[in-house]
């Protein structure tokens, strides 16, 4: 009987919701925007744009991988500790100069993806528990590396990371930018990600069908790490300073929501990489729409909290389940 | 045999009959290996520190303990449904808060405002979860940040902290001392003990699991999953705040920083206590010595002096992620 409620065509409101899951992340950016041109003095500034822009580019950037990995029905929790990986393990090789600095930053990342993939893989842990060991663990790491305390960073070519701008956009948003493309481009036209989405369809089937099910989510956990190592190292270039006890806090909060927000669904199977960077860009106009308009953070967090609930509301309503 | 006989039949012989030794012992270390953990490390920390086991430094591991035990209740319940509360970090601070608040009508206002406010965010993320059916994960994710943003908004962003005068009732209820043990600890004992007949004795015990384990076959067989579900997070919620404030009450003010990353840590304690995050399995001791690992592996840290607290969580996420490994290879290794 189920089966024949849900092969009936759908009434109008049904329809609605569908659309809502699909283009509501892109009307609600469109409605705020035209609600901050008109409310909001100063809004349409290069100077605002910018501030903007640079403040999301991050939080895009750890999204990219998270929705990569919810993709896969799972969940990487790990991803604000390896921003502050990445942030400890800079100033201790800044003395071999940037480029190795960054490249040992990049590495803890891959490190921590290969040790989260390995557990979610070929243990087959649970990822929300697999990646929560490093959550746990990774930060302390860090700060135990670093000796637990600030350090300034002085190295101008790192610097130039945060500050330095191509074409008149900061290289932080370019970077974000070129990665959204990048993982666009990897989920659409790669076998790779044909592969990733089929496993968060329905692993068994994948394993059955002969996938590397093992391999691709390896390489998918560990394409978390490195961006949300990237992250890292552009959030420490920006604030001048290595900071392992609060760079990346609450981050994997952030990028879930960026991304369920988008509209991928935490259940798998599907990847919507311009709908995350919506999300984190929605989010981001949200808060900043509020605190332009002289409202407490703490509304700020409590309208966070229900649009995220509307957004899943919306998903589910539009999935028929 | 008709489908309800062999489902009320499984538990049974899953337990008594079918089980030869090699699954015995393998399911005896995965309800009570954090046990044996515990008594090593307690063994260990007693020969190598002769401050550990005096019996004030043990007092101070059962206060500091007490807190997140209570919590680490209300979860263990959550996760053996099959669900999770990532709301218990802001609520407990927001029982703090609201207690120390709330102390300014009396004690008893002290204790029930937080009580009934963080109940009641229990029960609307129950019923998001269980009747409009949105996942688990994300509800709690927004009551993380709602409970959050109500406790920035009481607190005046965070700019004030409301104090529990010294002398008051509240305050000794929380720093208090019975025996040489604080009071919140006997608290937390009885909560456990209550907790645990509830689990194993009671209809909804019962009900707790079944849904866990299979919870279309359980909404078939008549069990009230919704309500069951509604009640469980009810219970958390409670139960975070009522920690939360206690906790207030033996720091003498409500502190809005407290909680961040708590529901973290305290899921990571019922992990390691046996409970799986798959539900359907898990105890009440278990995660009491859980939470008691947890807490002597930071006051041995502590003891050897020179080391900084960061090696606390380095050595927790390493000691999760053995207990991860072992224990999904030993319910592997059961099932087959």
């Amino acid at each position: 009987m189920n089966e024949t409620a849900v092969a009936l065509p759908r009434p109008t409101g049904g329809r609605i919701l569908a659309w809502l899951q699909n283009y509501g992340v892109y009307a609600a950016i469109a409605a705020l925007v035209v609600v901050n041109i008109a409310i909001t003095p100063h809004f349409l500034t290069v100077e605002n744009l910018r501030t903007q822009l640079v403040q999301v580019a991050p939080v895009v950037i750890v999204s990219l991988g998270m929705a990569l990995v919810i993709g896969t029905e799972g969940v990487d929790l790990s991803v604000g500790s390896v921003m502050a990986l990445a942030t400890a393990l800079l100033p201790l090789y800044l003395g071999y100069g940037a480029g190795p600095a960054i490249l040992v930053a990049l590495l803890g990342g891959v490190a921590v993806g290969l040790v989260n993939g390995s557990l979610v893989a070929f243990v087959n842990v649970q990822p929300i528990v697999a990646t929560l060991c490093l959550f746990v663990g990774g930060r302390g790491l860090a700060l135990v590396l670093a000796g637990g305390r600030l350090k300034d960073v002085h190295d101008v070519t790192l610097l130039n990371l945060g500050s330095s701008s191509v074409a008149g956009v900061p290289l932080p948003v370019v970077v974000a930018g070129a990665l959204t493309l990048v993982v666009t481009g990897v989920v659409r036209r790669t076998t790779f990600g044909r592969q990733l989405v089929a496993i968060g369809g329905n692993r068994t089937a994948s394993v059955l069908s002969g996938l590397p099910v093992r391999r691709v989510l390896l390489l998918v956990y560990v394409l978390s790490g490195v961006l949300a190592a990237v992250a890292g190292v552009l959030a420490t270039a920006r604030l001048q300073a290595s900071d392992p006890s609060s760079l990346g806090l609450l981050m994997e909060l952030s990028a879930i929501t960026a991304v369920v927000v988008g509209g991928t669904p935490l259940t798998g199977g599907r990847v919507r990489v311009l709908g995350t960077v919506a999300g984190a860009l929605l989010i981001q106009l949200v808060r900043a729409t509020l605190i332009k308009h002289n409202l407490p953070d703490s509304v700020a967090q409590m309208v966070q909290a229900v649009i995220i609930l509307a957004a899943v509301y919306a998903a589910r309503g539009g999935s028929g389940r | 045999m008709t489908t309800e006989q062999a489902a009320t039949d499984a538990p049974v012989t899953h337990d008594t009959y079918a089980l030869g030794r090699r699954d015995r012992v393998f399911g005896l270390i995965q309800r009570h290996g954090a046990t044996a953990v515990l008594v090593l490390l307690l063994a260990v920390g007693s020969l190598s520190f002769s401050r550990f086991p005096t019996t004030e430094n043990l007092g101070d591991i059962a206060i500091t303990s007490s807190f997140p035990a209570m919590v680490a209740l209300g979860m263990t319940f959550v996760i053996i449904t099959g669900g999770i509360d990532l709301s218990v970090g802001s609520v407990f601070a927001l029982g703090g808060v609201l207690a120390a608040y709330a102390v300014r009508w009396g004690t008893a206002a002290g204790l029930l405002v937080p009580l009934a406010v963080c109940g009641a965010i229990g029960l609307v993320q129950g019923l998001l979860i269980a009747r409009v059916r949105l996942a688990p994960f994300i509800v709690t994710l927004a009551g993380l940040l709602g409970a959050r943003g109500l406790l920035l908004s009481i607190s005046h962003e965070g700019a004030t902290t409301y104090l529990i005068p010294h002398g008051s009732l509240l305050a000794r209820l929380g720093q208090g001392r019975l025996f040489g043990l604080g009071q919140p600890v006997y608290l937390t004992l009885a909560l456990f003990v209550i907790g645990a007949v509830l689990l194993q004795r009671t209809g909804f015990g019962q009900a707790v699991y079944a849904i866990g384990g299979a919870e279309d076959a359980a909404a078939l067989m008549g069990v009230r999953v919704a309500r069951t579900k509604i009640i469980v997070y009810v219970l958390s919620g409670t139960l975070a705040g009522l920690s939360g404030a206690l906790n207030a009450a033996r720091l003498s003010s409500g502190v809005t920083i407290l909680g961040t990353g708590m529901e973290l840590d305290v899921i990571a304690a019922v992990v390691i206590g046996g409970t799986l995050l798959t539900g359907g399995a898990g105890s009440v001791s278990g995660t009491i010595a859980g939470v008691l690992l947890l807490g002597v592996i930071q006051n041995l840290i502590n003891q050897i002096g020179d080391l900084s607290s960061s090696y606390q969580q380095v050595v927790s996420g390493a000691f999760l992620a053995v207990v991860v490994v072992v224990q999904t290879y030993l319910s592997r290794a059961r099932r087959l």
